[in-house]
């Protein structure tokens, strides 16, 4: 939230974007000798103050999927409706669609192009048309949001570090305060460090914004640490979609499907085959201690 | 923006041409290449035609994948034509209107410019881009060019240089398309406004491009050198060249195909002739 000229919170957007997909189906050189039907037949309401993961194994569709929600892909089939209305109705709008539905490319340090890591930020908000006064607050506002150090600004975005670089496309997309925010593997190439510091700044950044945000992520763990909602997609089909303790503890079909589950799901697994069942929904560590420390409780009383 | 290029794009099969040894393919090209230059009445551009259409058959392209290419060329085709229907000056004029003189000779000659230039570049594409990969074309270049070693010629480095742009064409296609993508999510621009506006909007394409470029080319370097490449000083090949019978038969038949044309050309005498 931000503070207004009293000091009370107010969220950036007094409206809440909205995307749905309506039997979305995509297919790569469509037509041509060498078709790949990417997507079959999607259906899903995407949006509400909430982080959202989607995962899936390589080639499921994720990346396809995030790039048809801003209008870069067109679907092949189905519609993609943003605030009630088909986005490709008018093909000359589409721009406006992209202001709202921001998208962090895979790698989007590569990207970056201007004089100064300022300039680069701006890119995004001068192509809005907005006042230069409007520009700064904003450029500004995302390199905090994006952990970017004022004197950083200045520099040519070439000699920063590379997690600065991601930080600084990252802000590159916050800066037009889009109503979603969708990023496609944030944390992919980082070192642990670097994961920590750009996953904790963007959820740091969805709560404080009111948006919601949209993240693809091959990381259980970080899906579990973060997300409110879990997408799991297989061979261009939705398989799950709830919350973290719905898809967790649906494990069995996760495995077969080549994704995994947070390690201490494992743990939680293993323990229940030994007799010591805490119960199926375990995702974090914290959670598990605390059901641990409740199950040791109860076996005391029961001996007592 | 559209990056699809077909033409002079390798085309998978096993056809006789796909098998061939690519250095004949090299010399045939360059044979035909003669011949088409040589052809000079009706009757000698039909025998250039039918052996067009003969290589098209053996090679088993389908026609379809080879007129999309052509397609791509259809302006310079016209454009050579076009020019040549105003250059040339004859002796039967057709049209005279100020200072524009069409002469019979001039749309005759800019009708065989088209068919050689179109017979030139299916011939050739057929032999060395629709049914060589690019490893095997820079390979078979490599050797035809290695006895020029003697003159300090640097024919390894050459091919090798070619070899390396021929596989980044598709990575750079991708890597530009997926940049443009990213800048487009960002509010880019690219296909309204004023010339030098558009010219502008390809900055935020192109450094990040160039950049890119660069930094594979360091890690391709890189990576040669940890494998212990040092040019083709003493390099082995698991891939050794062999030219059999039937290429060197190929080949002939381009010869045979230039004699045919010579004499075709006297045969027609001077009325036919263009």
């Amino acid at each position: 939230m931000r503070k207004d000229s009293h000091g009370a919170k107010v969220p950036w957007h007094t409206t809440m974007a909205q995307v749905e997909l309506k039997n979305v189906s995509f297919t790569y050189g469509d037509g041509g000798p060498y078709a790949v039907r990417a997507l079959d037949d999607i259906s899903i309401t995407l949006g509400g103050s909430e982080m959202i993961g989607i995962m899936g194994h390589t080639g499921s569709g994720k990346s396809t999927l995030v790039q048809l929600l801003n209008g870069i892909l067109k679907p092949s089939e189905g519609q993609v409706i943003l605030d009630g209305t088909d986005i490709w109705e008018n093909p000359k709008k589409i721009r406006d669609v992209r202001f709202k539905v921001g998208l962090v490319m895979q790698y989007p340090e590569y990207q970056l192009f201007d004089e100064t890591v300022r300039d680069d930020i701006a890119f995004g908000p001068k192509n809005m048309g907005m006042t230069r006064e409007e520009i700064e607050t904003r450029v500004l506002e995302a390199a905090r949001f994006a952990r970017l150090d004022e004197g950083l600004l200045d520099k040519s975005p070439f000699e920063l570090s590379g997690g600065q670089k991601r930080r600084a496309a990252l802000a590159g997309v916050i800066a037009m305060r889009p109503e979603l925010l969708v990023l496609d593997e944030p944390a992919a190439g980082l070192d642990p460090g670097g994961r920590l510091e750009i996953l904790g700044s963007i959820k740091e950044y969805q709560k404080e914004s009111g948006t919601s945000v949209i993240i693809v992520s091959h990381s259980m763990e970080d899906m579990a640490m973060y997300c409110d909602r879990v997408i799991v997609m297989a061979s261009g089909r939705i398989m799950m979609d709830g919350t973290c303790a719905d898809v967790f503890s649906q494990y069995d079909e996760l495995l077969p499907v080549g994704l995994d589950v947070p390690q201490i799901t494992h743990v939680a697994a293993a323990l229940a085959k030994r007799g010591v069942d805490i119960g199926k929904d375990i995702y974090t560590v914290k959670y598990a201690a605390a059901r641990l420390s409740e199950y040791a409780e109860e076996v005391r009383r029961r001996e007592s | 923006m559209n990056l699809n290029i077909s033409f002079g794009q390798y085309c998978e099969g096993n056809s006789i041409l796909h098998r061939m040894d690519p250095r004949m393919k090299i010399i045939a090209s360059i044979l035909f290449i003669v011949v088409i230059f040589l052809a000079k009445n009706l009757f000698s551009f039909a025998l250039l035609i039918l052996s067009a259409v003969v290589l098209i058959a053996i090679s088993a392209i389908p026609v379809r994948i080879i007129a999309r290419g052509m397609k791509a060329l259809t302006f310079i085709i016209l454009f050579t034509s076009i020019i040549n229907i105003f250059w040339i000056k004859g002796e039967t004029e057709l049209v005279s209107f100020g200072f524009i003189h069409i002469y019979l000779e001039g749309i005759l000659n800019a009708l065989m410019i088209a068919l050689r230039i179109i017979i030139l570049l299916v011939g050739t594409s057929i032999l060395m881009t629709y049914t060589t990969t690019p490893i095997a074309l820079t390979d078979g270049l490599e050797q035809l060019l290695a006895p020029l070693k003697v003159l300090h010629l640097p024919v390894h480095e050459f091919s090798m240089m070619m070899t390396i742009a021929l596989r980044f064409i598709p990575t750079l296609i991708e890597e530009t398309q997926k940049i443009m993508n990213a800048q487009k999510a960002r509010g880019a621009d690219f296909s309204t406004g004023s010339l030098i506006q558009r010219a502008k909007a390809l900055v935020p394409i192109l450094v990040p491009l160039f950049l890119s470029a660069f930094r594979r080319a360091e890690e391709l370097a890189t990576a040669m050198e940890c494998r212990c490449y040092t040019g083709g000083e003493g390099r082995t090949r698991m891939n050794i060249l062999h030219a059999t019978s039937k290429d060197y038969l190929f080949c002939a038949a381009f010869v045979l195909l230039g004699a045919a044309i010579i004499l075709l050309n006297r045969l027609g005498g001077y009325a036919l002739a263009w």
